[in-house]
């Protein structure tokens, strides 16, 4: 009996030993996954056992952390805060413990948590001598009064919008704002009242979509503000040698290939205008006749060139612009002044604005400054970056001098600013079937200081389905608001 | 081979028969550790939660040093030649069992769903049950042998225990499977008790019919396939099996009944084709009530895909369970060496966390380490057992040993590949360490009766210059 005994004995070994190299799998080569997948609780346990690290702008924090009431089924002790949180909340998002978190909040995390790979070393040195884990803090780009002129304008203005202000120079995003917005520590916990305040904020039951960040992941059809690429095209390409050379453009025009006449808004001087006079009155025939003579190719590759058909990460995502591919030549034409099927993001031509701004040159557009350790030690700071040049700086001062005219003599005059040199555009974008809904009302613009630095460029854009349809054009609603925003950066220079 | 020596000088020509140490102290030795282990493990687990040694230190360590004592002194008077390492790795198991137990008794969120907060003090009471049961197993059962004569009567009574929870009235249906039955308060899960049974009978019955089971066959490709009328008690056992389960949908237990069956049949006749014949009947018997149970699906479903489980679970829909998905996250986050005990979040997984899952919460605050270790103890304690099966002296102990042990090691592999995820999960807790007071007593006195047998098999013989003869045959018996 005994032979099949020591079989049987080699079977239980056997038994054991593939327990053994299960486990090992388990808890050795898929421990890792396992621990971090977000839907184990135990992250969540984490990410709210200590008060996170907090979000800073202006050397002061925009969030905190506040203790959980606790009782049996609450395992998580702290609880997200935020300060003026509908204004912030397209910067940094929501850590909540019952939804997760989004944007800054959750793309650092590691940091804000403390469980970052570069704190590893700290966090032991703070096990060994019994010291709580601490979070490090995110130090944003952002300008604090510039926030809140854009946030304050838009809320004023009464309709959905956003606004968004980028350092020329460098790319910093200044202010990032979007209305309606929501407060993040409305939901922040993990009660049933917070569990209300989300779902009363889901576009199924407030058709305004608070929660959508429209600086980033909304995109316009950006109307005339869009002749600013369609000149920096034809100026690239040679098509004028200057602002003031006359286009020999017929008024009325009609689209090629088509007897569709293009249109200009009331009987403005169009008639073989020069370009700068074309962008002070903002004539559709002689944009649209340059987008239709360069061509699709060429106005795709200026495009590209200002960001277009790439999403940006600020770090947090931002939707692609669009700037259409494959289109004839009326479309073209239509495309070259914001409309058919072009679309952008507040961002995307914030960084137009700032491209032209900057001598041609844009700068990649971000909002983290730095990451800090608990003490305030500087983990990683993020450097400027050249994106790209849609533009020589000769061209550039050109444009420069055509968008100062606009708002010099042309219609972006609300954003006039004593002291300092601003250019800019408007837009009045059409848009729904049969362009029947509500325009949106744009306005980019960029300021220079008499030392010929400059120090702000801006988007801004509304869409008001309450105003009078004859109110809503971009010098009107949407340049008071650029105007603000850049004051507030020039203000916070001084 | 020489064996005339006279009894009063060193014997050296037999193995196991004479001159085997009685290895009593190095037992008590092991259960110092046994005990002083689990007392740490418990002061460890307090310090981590409230800060503070837990003022039950004392008691609890007393109890289980008392307990083990006891034990201790028992085999030393009733059993003085069983092996040493059995009663201190099953008081170890305990022993720890006992600490995660209370562990989880901390857990808020298992205090408020009712799934925990006293029942560390009842497992200690079923402890000592449990050891009280393996004294007067000791004491009570002189040797194995007498077993056999119940036979028959063990293969009713497993039957009964085994058709228990099927009584109305009686049984329980908890969480899917009916395995489980109503007294007064306490509930009770006959198959643990009825494992043993069953090894009883099936190990008195083969022990009659292994030559006819091993004989009378027809050789074919290379098989010895059994006469048709041989067949009947692996049919009669398989058919059980399955009638377990599709009325208590409980597919561990059926397993592991079938399994201890062929491991012994396979033992008592040496024929392979019994393995390859119980491998075939289980396969066909587990798919063909997979194909229709609704229970025993869901359990397949869980196992192939536990985050879609998961996920379902989490939204309500009726029916399904986080725990299969809830254990691995906690195995993973528990990584190489564990969060440290009292600091994981085991409590997650919510039901039955301190006793179908109950390794989840070794592998979260232990680790890899400590769930490897607990294996190799687990393994140890079937080594013992299969090392005591060879040392048995005679046919009815190597059965029973084996089988006892076969279905210890079947049921650790059960349990703890259900909670791992590497096979389906059952009903059935892992021995010693899960809260509940059927499988800690019925798993004491598993370890009584190998105990018994080991101390029968390593005693050496009465008075071997009196019979010479008598030690001729056992020295040449294979």
């Amino acid at each position: 009996m005994n032979k099949p005994l020591r079989r049987i004995a080699i079977f239980c070994g056997l038994l054991v030993l593939t327990l053994l190299m299960r486990d090992n799998w388990l808890q050795y080569l898929k421990a890792d996954s396992l621990k971090n997948d977000n839907k184990n609780r135990r992250v969540t346990i984490a990410r709210y056992s200590t008060p996170r690290g907090d979000i800073i702008v202006g050397g002061n924090p925009i969030t905190g952390s506040t203790e959980t009431k606790r009782n049996g089924l609450n395992d998580l002790k702290y609880k997200r805060t935020y300060k003026d949180g509908p204004m912030w909340a397209p910067v940094t998002g929501y850590a909540s413990q019952a939804f997760g978190a989004n944007q800054l909040e959750s793309l650092d995390d590691g940091i804000l948590t403390g469980n970052d790979d570069r704190l590893f070393f700290r966090n032991t040195l703070d096990m060994v001598t019994g010291k709580p884990k601490q979070g490090g803090n995110v130090v944003t780009t952002l300008n604090p009064a510039a926030q809140k002129a854009a946030f304050d304008g838009l809320r004023h203005s009464g309709g959905k919008g956003a606004a968004v202000a980028l350092d020329p120079s460098t790319g910093k995003i200044l202010a990032l704002a979007s209305y309606p917005s929501y407060d993040p520590s409305s939901f922040a916990g993990a009660s049933s009242s917070d569990a209300d305040a989300w779902k009363k904020l889901q576009k199924a039951d407030d058709s305004a979509d608070p929660m959508l960040n429209r600086a980033l992941r909304e995109t316009y059809p950006p109307g005339s503000t869009f002749k600013v690429v369609t000149a920096a095209a034809a100026l690239e390409n040679g098509l004028y040698g200057s602002a003031d050379q006359q286009t020999n453009s017929p008024l009325p025009y009609t689209l090629p290939d088509t007897r569709t006449e293009l249109k200009n808004e009331g009987n403005i001087p169009c008639k073989n205008a020069t370009m700068r006079v074309a962008l002070q009155y903002s004539c559709n025939t002689v944009f649209g006749k340059i987008g239709a003579d360069l061509g699709k190719d060429k106005m795709l590759a200026e495009a590209k060139k200002f960001g277009f058909d790439s999403e940006q990460f600020t770090p947090v995502r931002s939707a692609a612009s669009n700037f259409p591919k494959e289109m004839n030549r009326p479309s073209t034409a239509l495309s070259s002044i914001g409309q058919f099927e072009t679309a952008a993001t507040p961002l995307q031509m914030a960084m137009v604005a700032s491209a032209v701004a900057n001598d041609g040159k844009l700068m990649k557009p971000y909002m983290v400054d730095k990451l800090q350790s608990p003490n305030l030690d500087t983990l990683e700071q993020t450097d400027p970056q050249e994106l790209s040049r849609p533009l020589s700086s000769q061209n550039a001062q050109v444009l420069q001098s055509m968008m100062e005219t606009v708002v010099k003599d042309g219609t972006g005059k609300n954003a006039q600013i004593p002291n300092a040199t601003v250019g800019g555009k408007t837009g009045t974008a059409q848009h729904g079937v049969a362009n029947s809904a509500n325009p949106y009302a744009w306005f980019i613009s960029y300021a220079k200081m008499p030392d010929g630095s400059s120090p702000v460029a801006v988007a801004v854009v509304v869409e008001d389905e309450n105003a009078n349809r004859d109110d809503i054009s971009g010098g009107g609603l949407a340049a008071p608001i650029a105007k603000n925003v850049m004051e507030a950066v020039i203000n916070s220079k001084k | 081979m020489s064996s005339t020596t006279n009894s009063s000088t060193h014997h050296t020509s037999t193995i196991g028969a004479i001159g085997a140490p009685s290895r009593r102290n190095t037992e008590l030795a092991l259960l110092v550790f046994a005990v002083v282990i689990p007392v740490f493990a418990y002061a460890n687990v307090g310090l981590a939660i409230n800060n503070q040694v837990p003022s039950g230190l004392l008691s609890y360590g007393l109890g289980l040093g008392l307990l083990a004592g006891v034990a201790h002194v028992v085999v030393r008077k009733f059993a003085p030649y069983a092996d040493p390492l059995l009663l201190p790795l099953a008081t170890l198991l305990n022993g720890l069992g006992l600490v995660i137990i209370w562990r989880l008794d901390q857990s808020k969120l298992l205090q408020s769903i009712k799934q925990a907060g006293s029942a560390a003090p009842r497992q200690l009471m079923y402890t000592a049950l449990g050891i009280a049961l393996f004294i007067a197993v000791l004491i009570f059962l002189k040797d194995h042998r007498v077993l056999q004569r119940y036979t028959y009567i063990s293969m009713v009574g497993a039957l009964v225990l085994l058709l228990l929870p099927l009584v109305p009235g009686l049984g329980a249906n908890i969480y899917g499977a009916k395995i489980w039955i109503h007294i007064g308060s306490f509930s009770i899960q006959p198959g643990e008790f009825a494992k043993i049974v069953l090894a009883i009978f099936f190990a008195g019955y083969l022990m009659v019919k292994r030559d006819a089971l091993a004989l009378a066959s027809r050789r074919f490709m290379g098989l010895y396939l059994p006469r048709g009328r041989d067949l009947g008690p692996i049919l009669v056992v398989w058919f059980i099996s399955i009638l377990i389960l599709v009325f208590e949908t409980d597919l561990g237990t059926s397993l592991l009944f079938f399994g201890m069956f062929v491991i012994m049949l396979y033992v008592a006749t040496e024929r392979t084709s019994w393995i390859v014949f119980g491998l075939l009947m289980s396969g066909i018997g587990a798919v063909g009530v997979a194909s229709f149970e609704p229970h025993v699906q869901q359990r397949v479903q869980a196992w192939l895909d536990p985050m879609k489980e998961y996920t379902l679970s989490q939204q309500g829909v009726g029916g399904h369970s986080e725990q299969a998905m809830q254990a691995l996250w906690a195995f993973g986050s528990g990584g190489t060496l564990g969060s440290g005990l009292g600091q994981g979040h085991s409590d997650l997984i919510r039901f039955a966390a301190n006793s179908d899952f109950i390794l989840a919460t070794f592998g979260e605050e232990l680790g890899l380490a400590g769930i490897m270790a607990l294996l190799l103890i687990y393994g140890l304690i079937v080594e013992r057992g299969v090392r005591t099966a060879l040392a048995a002296r005679d046919p009815f102990g190597k059965l029973l040993a084996i089988g006892l042990s076969g279905a210890f090691a079947l049921q650790v592999f059960v349990v703890a590949g259900g909670v791992m995820g590497l096979i389906p999960l059952t009903g059935m807790t892992m021995p010693f360490v899960a809260y509940g007071g059927s499988s800690v007593i019925a798993n004491w006195a598993l370890v009584g009766i190998l105990i018994r047998i080991s101390d029968t098999a390593r005693r050496p013989a009465p008075a071997p210059a009196s019979n010479p003869d008598a030690e001729m045959t056992q020295v040449v018996r294979p």
